[in-house]
């Protein structure tokens, strides 16, 4: 069954188009990763699919709702109200955590459980329990982040963003920001995800998970994709110059022998 | 009472009902112009940052002519202003009013700073998990901003302290002016501006302690 289905996604900054007609189609439970070089627009597609970033032609669907723009008729923006409805069943994992400050790492997988969701406190906290444990940190609810290491703070905010019980959770390079030997905890919990039937689209550079947890790779180049299959067609056998270039920087631990 | 006519303490305690009537101006009009200075400043400095473009442009003007005139002007024009206009009202709320015009200005641009300085990132953290604009704004972005507005806000709330002073030129006995009051009859010119000095200080470092107490209050939020 397609769950989010992407056509035609165009995106410019004034004159340089960053997006060149993305098409995608991503399947319930599908770990879709995103590889590409830095500019090809990885980023700035999954900005898209949550209405981060807005886009100047095209469509996004999830489960057959129109994301962000009017379905019919004129292309038109939804209303806040609608737009936070729909960002509210995808949630997003940022490079840079984005947890808040001022509430404790509990505090903040509540928040929207309570004024999204309209749970009671004590329901939202037996939530917020529920995925502090499952992300390891059971013993850090009453910490605040910066009382947290960057990998135990990226924990957090992947509990805060699945609490909300989305359709689809968007990752973008969640590790990229952290010291190397914090990385494994944060893939761990991510597979565990994977594992769980949660279907992801991830943005990483971390090939050896890509590799071992996407169901599809889509390698995107100069704001298009240019290849998409599984890890082993995308990742062994390279169809283009351009991805054997790619896939050369990661000490050959990849493409054809 | 038993002291020698002639010293400064006798003088002082001669004058004391008037000297304390006059603190007791420049505490009220101090209290209520940071009050209302405060709030609107607030709800400004909310349309300088968030306001639709027209509001914004109204706000950025009045912000920049109000910071671009002297207070000393200020005061003048609001309270002789009015009287041309036959509005009457009492020196000391033309005072407060012209002080307040003020304050809102630079409490709305310490609070556009405090709101702007806020990483766009916590906005989008908040819209990832379906909030909307206001409850982003409630939730997430002020009560980081208004601890970073805090040490901003307790300049502006020194700089109207001291501004009462000017308060005195349309004739309301404040501090200050109740100190000058009482040199007129005893010449002590040196002792009565000192105890002034020595009041104001006092009033201002009172002001500056409570505010680094709530900043200790809330230290633990780093970044």
């Amino acid at each position: 069954m397609v769950l989010l289905s992407a056509r035609d996604i165009h995106k410019k900054y004034d004159e340089t188009e960053v997006l060149k007609g993305i098409d995608l189609d991503i399947e319930q439970g599908q770990v879709v990763a995103l590889i590409g070089a830095s500019g090809s627009g990885k980023t700035t597609f999954l900005r898209c699919i949550n209405l981060l970033e807005e886009y100047h032609q095209g469509r996004i669907e999830l489960e057959g709702e129109s994301i962000g723009y009017s379905a019919n008729g004129r292309r038109r923006k939804l209303g806040e109200r609608q737009i936070s409805a729909q960002r509210a069943k995808i949630g997003m994992v940022f490079q840079s955590f984005n947890l808040f400050p001022h509430m404790t790492a509990e505090a903040n997988v509540m928040l929207g459980l309570t004024k999204v969701r309209g749970m009671s406190n004590a329901e939202a906290q037996e939530r917020a329990r529920h995925w502090l444990d499952r992300v390891g940190l059971a013993d850090r609810r009453q910490h605040y982040p910066y009382q947290l290491s960057g990998g135990q703070q990226q924990r957090v905010a992947i509990a805060r963003a699945v609490a909300m019980e989305p359709r689809l959770m968007l990752f973008d390079e969640v590790t990229s920001a952290l010291d190397p030997e914090l990385v494994a905890e944060v893939l761990a919990v991510m597979q565990d995800l994977a594992k769980s039937g949660m279907t992801m689209v991830v943005v990483s550079h971390e090939m050896l998970f890509v590799r071992d947890v996407a169901t599809r790779v889509v390698f995107m180049d100069g704001g298009l994709v240019a290849q998409s299959g599984t890890p082993d067609e995308v990742l062994h056998n390279p169809q283009t110059e351009r991805l054997r270039s790619f896939l050369g920087r990661f000490h050959g631990i990849f493409g054809p022998v | 009472m038993e002291l020698e006519r002639g010293t400064f303490l006798y003088e002082a305690w001669t004058a004391r009902w008037s000297l304390l009537e006059g603190l007791m101006v420049t505490i009220s009009s101090s209290v209520m112009t940071i009050i209302i200075g405060t709030v609107l400043g607030f709800a400004v400095g909310l349309v300088l940052t968030y306001g639709m473009l027209p509001f914004r442009i109204l706000a950025r003007l009045y912000v920049d002519i109000m910071r671009g005139i002297p207070v000393l002007v200020l005061i003048l024009f609001t309270y002789y202003g009015l009287a041309i206009l036959k509005i009457g009202v009492k020196p000391y709320w033309a005072g407060v009013i012209a002080l307040s015009l003020f304050c809102i200005s630079h409490v709305a641009e310490n609070v556009r700073g405090a709101v702007q300085s806020i990483p766009q990132g916590q906005h989008e953290a908040g819209m990832a998990i379906g909030m909307r604009f206001f409850q982003r704004l409630r939730y997430i972005i002020l009560p980081q901003a208004v601890r970073r507005a805090l040490p901003p806000w307790v300049n502006t709330a020194l700089e109207i302290v001291k501004g009462t002073t000017l308060l005195s030129v349309i004739g309301v006995v404040e501090l200050l002016l109740a100190n000058q009051q009482a040199i007129a009859r005893n010449y002590m010119i040196l002792q009565f501006y000192m105890a002034a000095t020595i009041v104001y200080i006092i009033i201002n470092f009172s002001i500056a302690q409570a505010a680094a107490a709530l900043e200790r209050r809330y230290a633990y939020l780093r970044y």
